[in-house]
């Protein structure tokens, strides 16, 4: 069976807007990538259109006229101003045969569907991209290697692996900034751990020290709101581990 | 709709565009061009005159509120009073189907009021295609679209398998497909 008979039943009832859960998250996957399907849904939401026509028939009682022209002049003078002026658009003719209705009905459909996903997907896009950039402007502050990572310590004292985490619960992000890690063994990576007010340590974030022995973790998938108590760096097998396997090398209190 | 000549009434730009700079007048025209369509979708899905009257004073309302926010990417008012009076009117619904099960609500279609040939005669061939289809078939589509349930609630509520609910709704909406071409 191919991907388009399989969702051909599917595009009928999402035209109807009657298809929902799993199948209607697989149908919209599947139209992000085939045209063919775009089509038909466009074609099939024209057919459902028809069913409105059929209704054609029943008129409003002449009290409802009044009543809305009431209304009208009644927000017109609470507003004390007329309605913005429009930009005129297309439009069909006012006598416009079913067939023409129809066709306009999927244009409009479409568009105005279009129109929405894209302002919407431009405003996140945007929205991304400067979050995006303020972040990558502090990471690379931080970590870049011409940055001058200056480690105040006791004279002739080797230096000591230190770990810095920025983390706001409200959202559950996290930077965290290694720096003067040792190298590790083949199969062995360094893990990062919250640990929270209650309960068990959440992991973090795996990390490998570059030559200069620094790393960075940015935003780990953690769940929102959570707590810390502590941050925690344990070494773990590569891939790291749900839970910690040995006794931590470093501990911060959370501040 | 009205039986007058296009080129001797205003087309349904200018009255918007009226319609923006504050005229009322403008207003009641297209009140009485396409008031017929919205109520009777409005009345086709609620089953219920008064509702029917509410959604189609909102639908008016929000077109004299928001006749600036057409633009020239956004198709025509026919087509955006027909989809905002059925999609309305489904909210307007499934908010109140505790209160009224679907299954009780009434439904009338007055016979064709339409005086323009061609447009009656479509209208009269869809609703001879869906009289024409099997019960079991035309209850689907309507229960989709006029009742706005989902095909899980339509199989639960007929009682016919999920695959058959599907396969009927796409036959049905094929066979309108049909109609209106040939």
């Amino acid at each position: 069976m191919s991907a388009h008979e399989q969702f051909s039943e599917d595009l009928a009832l999402h035209a109807l807007g009657a298809l929902a859960g799993l199948e209607r998250a697989a149908l919209e996957r599947h139209l992000e990538v085939c045209i063919d399907c775009q089509g038909e849904l466009r074609q099939l939401q024209s057919d459902a259109a028809l069913l409105a026509l059929s209704t054609y028939g029943p008129v409003p009682p002449a009290r409802s006229r009044k009543r809305l022209l009431k209304a009208v002049a009644r927000e017109r003078r609470s507003s004390g101003a007329a309605p913005r002026r429009f930009t005129p658009f297309l439009w069909v003719p006012s006598l416009a045969s079913a067939a023409l209705i129809v066709l306009a009905i999927f244009l409009w459909n479409q568009r105005s569907d279009l129109h929405q996903t894209l302002a919407s997907l431009e405003g996140r896009h945007s929205a991304m991209e400067r979050e995006l950039r303020a972040a990558q402007d502090l990471v690379n502050t931080l970590t870049s290697p011409e940055s001058r990572q200056v480690t105040l310590a006791p004279v002739k004292a080797p230096p000591q692996p230190q770990g810095k985490a920025y983390y706001l619960p409200s959202t559950g992000h996290l930077i965290f900034l290694a720096s003067n890690f040792a190298p590790l063994t083949a199969g062995k990576v360094y893990e990062l751990w919250l640990i929270p007010s209650s309960g068990s340590p959440i992991p973090a974030g795996v990390f490998q020290p570059d030559a200069r022995g620094a790393a960075t973790i940015v935003n780990p998938t953690l769940p929102n709101g959570v707590e810390a108590k502590a941050f925690a760096i344990t070494i773990e097998p590569t891939g790291g581990s749900p839970a910690p396997t040995s006794q931590p090398i470093l501990v911060g209190a959370a501040g | 709709m009205t039986t007058a000549d296009t080129r001797a009434v205003p087309s349904d730009a200018a009255l918007v565009s009226a319609v923006a700079s504050g005229d009322d007048g403008a207003m009641g025209q297209l009140y009485d061009r396409y008031s017929a369509a919205v109520y009777s979708i409005a009345l086709r899905v609620l089953g219920d005159a008064g509702m029917a009257e509410d959604l189609l004073q909102e639908v008016f309302m929000k077109l004299w509120r928001n006749a600036a926010a057409f633009d020239a990417n956004r198709g025509g008012l026919a087509p955006w009073l027909v989809v905002i009076t059925r999609n309305r009117a489904i909210d307007w619904l499934r908010k109140r189907r505790s209160e009224t099960p679907v299954s009780d609500i009434a439904l009338s279609i007055d016979p064709d009021l339409y005086s323009r040939t061609e447009f009656a005669r479509k209208v009269g061939e869809i609703r001879s295609i869906l009289e024409g289809m099997p019960a079991t078939q035309k209850d689907v589509l309507e229960m989709a679209y006029f009742a706005g349930l989902t095909h899980a609630e339509i199989a639960a509520k007929t009682g016919q398998p999920l695959g058959t609910v599907k396969t009927r709704i796409r036959a049905g909406l094929l066979a309108l497909r049909a109609a209106l071409s040939s």
